[in-house]
């Protein structure tokens, strides 16, 4: 069954500059977008910044009314039956903002609890629980003002659950989380598939969408470019296989000219510390190796590796296609 | 009815809580209004006057209370948007006034304590001790003038749900309301086209209502127009905040970006 339905969903901002002479602008934030999601699936949303990832969300869960289209959420339409999308959803967002900072995470939730109607003798318990769930019993009387992101992240993932809502939406709640705290964040979100919830989560981790995602759609300038299992997308990049050469003070004219091979589809630098890694994405059944290390003549060279393409390398291809 | 009554107590509490457990917002709250009150029977004081300074003292009280409720009201909203818990709080399926009410009668109780504290101020620090006439008269009408306030302080507050810019209109209220709602002068000697302005406001009425109290007047007639007043702010505000709502979500003006 379809928790979440939308359809040809668009969303205009219209900004206005200048003093005396207003000048009107519009943005077409998102341009027809359309997906659905079926009930205990945890899809995917990604896209780069200011792809539309959080205006369909925000969509989703009528804090913004579409400016065509319709969207459902299991059911109900998110501008004729807000109270009752309202009532069944949960929302969470990353980053250090929405909490009463004076408040203890305990009165938090007390706070929203009443909000969103949990029964107060009810109350209590699922406090209890949802605290414990996100590893802050303990905590629950200290000031949020005192908290690391990590623990804020994981009040909010708690306030978004009190009133047990069927479809969560989370919107890059791994945002500036460190390592060890997004392992744990990353749990927690699988462990509400296994009790049933409905997901949607954008997030730009792309190891966390491979890992958490039953389907992803890839989001861009406000359209959907591709849709599927992560094994999917990764089968629709054109590369074939992906080489990684370690290098120390390479120069520009060099990575030039490994753009130039026959084969080579594309050349990144990522720079890691002293060193900087070559990405050479190449087409299928290319050898190319050997005509790039001979290529890197005089440059120190670390690794050299082959590996298959990532989802990021699909995600990267994706977004990147004019 | 009784789950609702437990949801506004709760949320009272709680946003009484916010309100007062910093350290800064909380020194203000307690300085400034005896700031304002210090000022304004320094001037006073000047013309050596019982009566002027009674007029002073009475309106200083309330002058306190406007500060804390109807200017900190309208940057209510404001402050749930910056701290990014705006977009929760009508993501929720209460309505947007059930969630302003217990918020701004929190506002109303540091309200009465400005009242409470300016009065024993003026009494330690400048020995006016003010005629009161009737207590329970006046207290009626500080409790009045705190629940209407607190109506008024809703109205403004469900503004900011759409525009983002709405708390300047409380701070340009703080000032002109010591003039309009008459606690530094008299109604009366303001221009005649500015009458019905003040006569719009319900802490004007609760005004008179506190100097009558305070003089052996029957405060009635100016209690009743200004809860009658009160209440339709009230209203008015309940209606918009639904309105405004939809504006907001129709011009994305819930998120700060």
């Amino acid at each position: 069954m379809t928790a979440v339905e939308a359809r040809d969903l668009r969303r205009t901002f219209r900004t206005r500059t200048g003093v005396l002479r207003r000048t009107a602008t519009e943005v077409e934030a998102v341009r027809g977008v359309s997906f659905d999601i079926q009930r205990g699936e945890l899809f995917g949303l990604l896209g780069p910044n200011g792809a539309g990832k959080t205006t369909t969300i925000k969509m989703l869960i009528t804090l913004l009314l579409p400016t065509s289209g319709t969207a459902r959420v299991l059911g109900h339409d998110v501008v004729a039956d807000v109270r009752e999308v309202r009532r069944r959803i949960g929302y969470v967002f990353g980053g250090d903002r929405g909490l009463y900072e004076r408040l203890s995470a305990l009165d938090n939730l007390r706070y929203f609890s009443e909000l969103y109607g949990v029964p107060p003798r009810e109350q209590k318990a699922r406090i209890g629980e949802l605290l414990e769930m996100v590893g802050l019993t303990g905590r629950e009387r200290e000031r949020v003002e005192g908290f690391s992101r990590g623990m804020r992240q994981r009040l909010h993932i708690a306030r978004g659950l009190l009133h047990d809502p069927e479809v969560l939406f989370l919107d890059e709640p791994s945002i500036g989380i460190d390592p060890v705290g997004a392992r744990e964040l990353r749990a927690t979100i699988a462990s509400l598939i296994d009790v049933g919830k409905t997901v949607l989560l954008t997030t730009h981790y792309m190891f966390e969408a491979d890992e958490l995602c039953d389907r992803i759609a890839v989001i861009r300038a406000g359209e959907i470019v591709a849709e599927g299992t992560p094994g999917d997308l990764k089968r629709l990049v054109t590369v074939g296989s992906v080489v990684e050469i370690e290098t120390y003070g390479v120069g520009e004219a060099a990575v030039a000219d490994l753009g130039a091979i026959t084969g080579v589809q594309s050349v990144a630098v990522e720079e890691r510390g002293q060193m900087q890694v070559l990405i050479l994405h190449c087409a299928r059944d290319a050898e190319v190796t050997q005509a790039a290390l001979s290529r890197l003549d005089g440059v120190r060279v670390g690794r050299v590796g082959t590996r298959e393409p990532t989802l990021e390398d699909a995600y990267v291809e994706l977004v990147s296609r004019t | 009815m009784k789950q609702l009554l437990r949801q506004q107590l709760v949320c009272y509490r709680l946003q009484l809580k916010v309100i007062t457990t910093s350290w800064f917002d909380g020194a203000l709250a307690v300085f400034f209004p005896l700031m304002f009150a210090t000022a304004t029977l320094l001037i006073y004081g000047v013309r050596d006057d019982p009566e002027a300074m009674q007029f002073a003292g009475l309106g200083a009280a309330i002058m306190g209370m406007w500060t804390c409720q109807g200017v900190i009201a309208s940057s209510l909203l404001t402050r749930e948007r910056w701290a990014g818990t705006l977009e929760l709080v009508v993501a929720a399926p209460t309505s947007m006034g059930r969630v302003l009410v217990p918020t701004t009668l929190a506002l109303s109780t540091i309200g009465l304590y400005t009242v409470v504290a300016t009065i024993l101020w003026e009494r330690w620090v400048f020995g006016l001790e003010l005629r009161i006439e009737s207590w329970p008269l006046f207290v009626t009408s500080v409790l009045a003038s705190a629940l209407t306030l607190a109506q008024f302080g809703f109205f403004l507050a469900v503004t900011a749900v759409r525009y983002r810019a709405s708390w300047s209109l409380g701070a340009a209220l703080e000032y002109p309301g010591w003039l309009l709602c008459g606690f530094v002068i008299p109604v009366a000697t303001l221009p005649d086209w500015l009458h019905p302005l003040s006569w719009s406001i319900p802490t004007t009425w609760a005004m008179e209502a506190v100097r009558e109290s305070a003089g052996g007047g029957s405060p009635w007639r100016d209690l009743l127009v200004c809860l009658v007043l009160g209440s339709a702010y009230a209203v008015l505000a309940s209606f918009l905040g639904r309105q405004l709502v939809d504006s907001a979500r129709r011009h994305a003006t819930l998120a700060l970006t």
